[in-house]
């Protein structure tokens, strides 16, 4: 994939000076990164350094208390979760959210909700709009459905799938809504190395096919420095580092983190 | 599609209790009158009443395919949806209008719920939302009668009662009931294929599973609930056109309600097919055992043979005919 130059743009969306907390507890601590179009920008730290807390801020689940979120070159205090969704902002869960009694079909059609726009009416009436509608977009839902190699699964209720296989029907789901920007939270956690490979491919084309830009959260260390143009290092909720893989490996302040070496 | 075996069973076990006991009773004993015509007549008339609680039925089902609650006021919502309408038709307005305007009515209520109750218990356990449907019940039942009053009051839809339809000179059938089968027929179609193929149905089963889900991909969690609720008013005022101009506009509507406890559970809570197949089991199933096996025990058995069927069901299939299994990967 190396073969041509990545094309990576300007800053589509910057955190500035983000801070959380629920009561007494501090989440995030002045927390500032950016995000360049078409690049795939990790976020890293020990468990509970505030890594999914930051995707939560970023497509308007939480709320921060200071700094601001400039999208698309329009700053404001926070996100709200329709309007990311609408603009854009598609994600996967660490702990998978998916609907567990609908088939993979459904789950992956309703990631293309916001894109079809036949009102109620049509709907419960169904033949003519509706029905076209439909058949419309369940063909952009096949395509996802090859490009992630889950065709034998496609009606099957998720609820019954191994976990790598609701891993990948969750990722349908996001790339349904044709997503600008797509964070993926922990989407290798508790896979084999196999598993773990297939979904890399799958990030990497992603990210190189669609011009997808990713923000994504993982712990397997090798993973991340494949997959990153930049990384940003968290722990308990204060930035300690932001760079490329080359620099943050090489960074002392994060040695020190994740090694827990006591000065 | 592959026939499970304990549904062969559940086919078989019906078909001993409602045909083959009947027809033995009509042998061994000379308080039990048996005929075939006879037999037929009751079990059709049974089917054609189960068609009455499969209409009540739906409404519990649509809110619990929806939102994962179990909908305690859907009996004040009949009650409520029936007094409204027959209140409108009092002051003058024609029957048509009057039931345009009752639509209005049960859609403002549902925006009126999702303000008040719902909108405030966002990502809250599903027993939570029981209780406050539970509030909700008794706040409709008392509230339209304030509105409306309290006596019974005449639904005329001015369809006859009187037997319209004969089968070989014997077997008869009355025109409300065949178009209350009519009725609920068209509603399973149309709410079927509303849930299975569209964008708002597949929403609305989305929210059911998980609402934090259903937001990260852009589903207005208030919208959803407003159309449910709206939906579920809608089947209510049918349900209580039904049986208002079958027994009158009264308090007793509400309670109607828990006959449709026992179809849900062999219907299965997640099935609009189900909640009719339902209906149609524990109709002619009520009517055949008071008809056919009561005068053996010596009494009325219709007001708990239902329930006794629904709790003879669950242990074999917890979760109904058609409802979803419950399957939890660990």
């Amino acid at each position: 994939m190396d073969m041509y130059e990545r094309k990576i743009g300007d800053v589509i969306l910057a955190l500035d000076n983000i801070s959380l907390s629920f009561g007494a507890m501090k989440v995030l601590d002045d927390v500032s990164f950016d995000v360049r179009q078409g690049e795939i920008r990790s976020i890293i730290g020990p468990n509970g350094a505030g890594k999914s807390s930051m995707l939560n801020v970023i497509n308007g689940f939480y709320h921060p208390q200071q700094g601001s979120i400039t999208f698309r070159g329009e700053k404001r205090k926070e996100m709200d979760v329709h309007k990311a969704a609408a603009s854009g902002i598609a994600r996967t869960f660490q702990n998978i959210a998916l609907f567990k009694g609908m088939s993979t079909l459904d789950n992956i059609m309703t990631g293309r909700n916001l894109k079809m726009k036949c009102n109620i009416f049509q709907q419960a009436w169904y033949w003519g709009k509706a029905q076209k509608e439909e058949i419309e977009h369940r063909q952009k839902v096949e395509e996802i459905i090859d490009f992630l190699e889950i065709q034998n699964i496609r009606k099957t209720p998720v609820g019954r799938l191994p976990y790598g296989f609701q891993k990948r029907v969750e990722l349908g789901r996001a790339l349904a809504a044709e997503p600008e920007i797509l964070l993926l939270d922990e989407p290798m956690a508790g896979m084999n190395v196999e598993e773990k490979e297939d979904m890399s491919r799958f990030i990497l084309d992603i990210n190189d096919e669609f011009g997808t830009t990713i923000i994504l959260i993982e712990h397997d260390m090798g993973v991340v420095m494949d997959l990153s143009d930049r990384v940003v290092v968290l722990d308990y909720g204060r930035q300690l580092a932001d760079g490329s893989p080359d620099e943050v490996r090489s960074n002392q302040t994060v040695i020190d983190a994740y090694l827990g070496v006591s000065h | 599609m592959r026939i499970e075996r304990d549904i062969i069973y559940i086919i078989l076990g019906f078909i001993v209790l409602m045909v083959v006991v009947p027809w033995t009773a009509g042998q061994l004993s000379d308080q039990v009158f048996f005929n075939w015509p006879f037999f037929f007549e009751v079990a059709i008339g049974g089917l054609l009443s189960g068609v009455m609680y499969s209409l009540i039925a739906l409404g519990f089902v649509l809110i619990f395919k929806a939102s994962g609650v179990f909908n305690f006021s859907q009996g004040a919502i009949v009650l409520f949806a029936a007094l409204t309408l027959v209140g409108l038709h009092g002051l003058g307005l024609p029957m048509w209008l009057a039931i345009v305007a009752t639509m209005g009515v049960m859609f403002l209520l549902a925006v009126a719920i999702e303000r008040l109750v719902l909108s405030k218990l966002v990502n809250q356990e599903p027993i939570i939302l029981f209780m406050a449907t539970i509030g909700i019940a008794y706040f409709l039942d008392g509230f339209g009668q304030t509105l409306w009053g309290s006596e019974v009051k005449v639904l005329n839809l001015g369809i006859s009662e009187a037997p319209g339809f004969y089968f070989d000179g014997q077997i008869l059938i009355n025109d409300f009931d065949l178009f209350a089968a009519g009725i609920a027929a068209v509603m399973v179609v149309v709410l079927g294929i509303f849930f299975q193929y569209t964008r708002i149905g597949r929403a609305l089963r989305a929210v059911a599973d998980d609402h934090q889900a259903a937001l990260s991909v852009g589903i207005p969690l208030k919208h959803i609930w407003i159309i449910v609720w709206t939906v579920a008013g809608l089947v209510g005022l049918v349900a209580g056109i039904m049986w208002g101009s079958k027994m009158g506009v009264q308090f007793a509507l509400s309670l109607i309600a828990l006959k449709a406890l026992p179809v849900l559970i062999l219907g299965g809570f997640t099935s609009v097919p189900g909640a009719i197949i339902g209906g149609l089991i524990i109709g002619a199933g009520e009517k055949l055992a008071e008809v056919f096996l009561a005068p053996m025990i010596g009494g009325g058995i219709e007001e708990w043979f239902a329930y006794m069927l629904a709790l003879a069901f669950l242990a074999f299939r917890p979760q109904g005919l058609f409802g979803e299994k419950i399957i939890e990967r660990v």
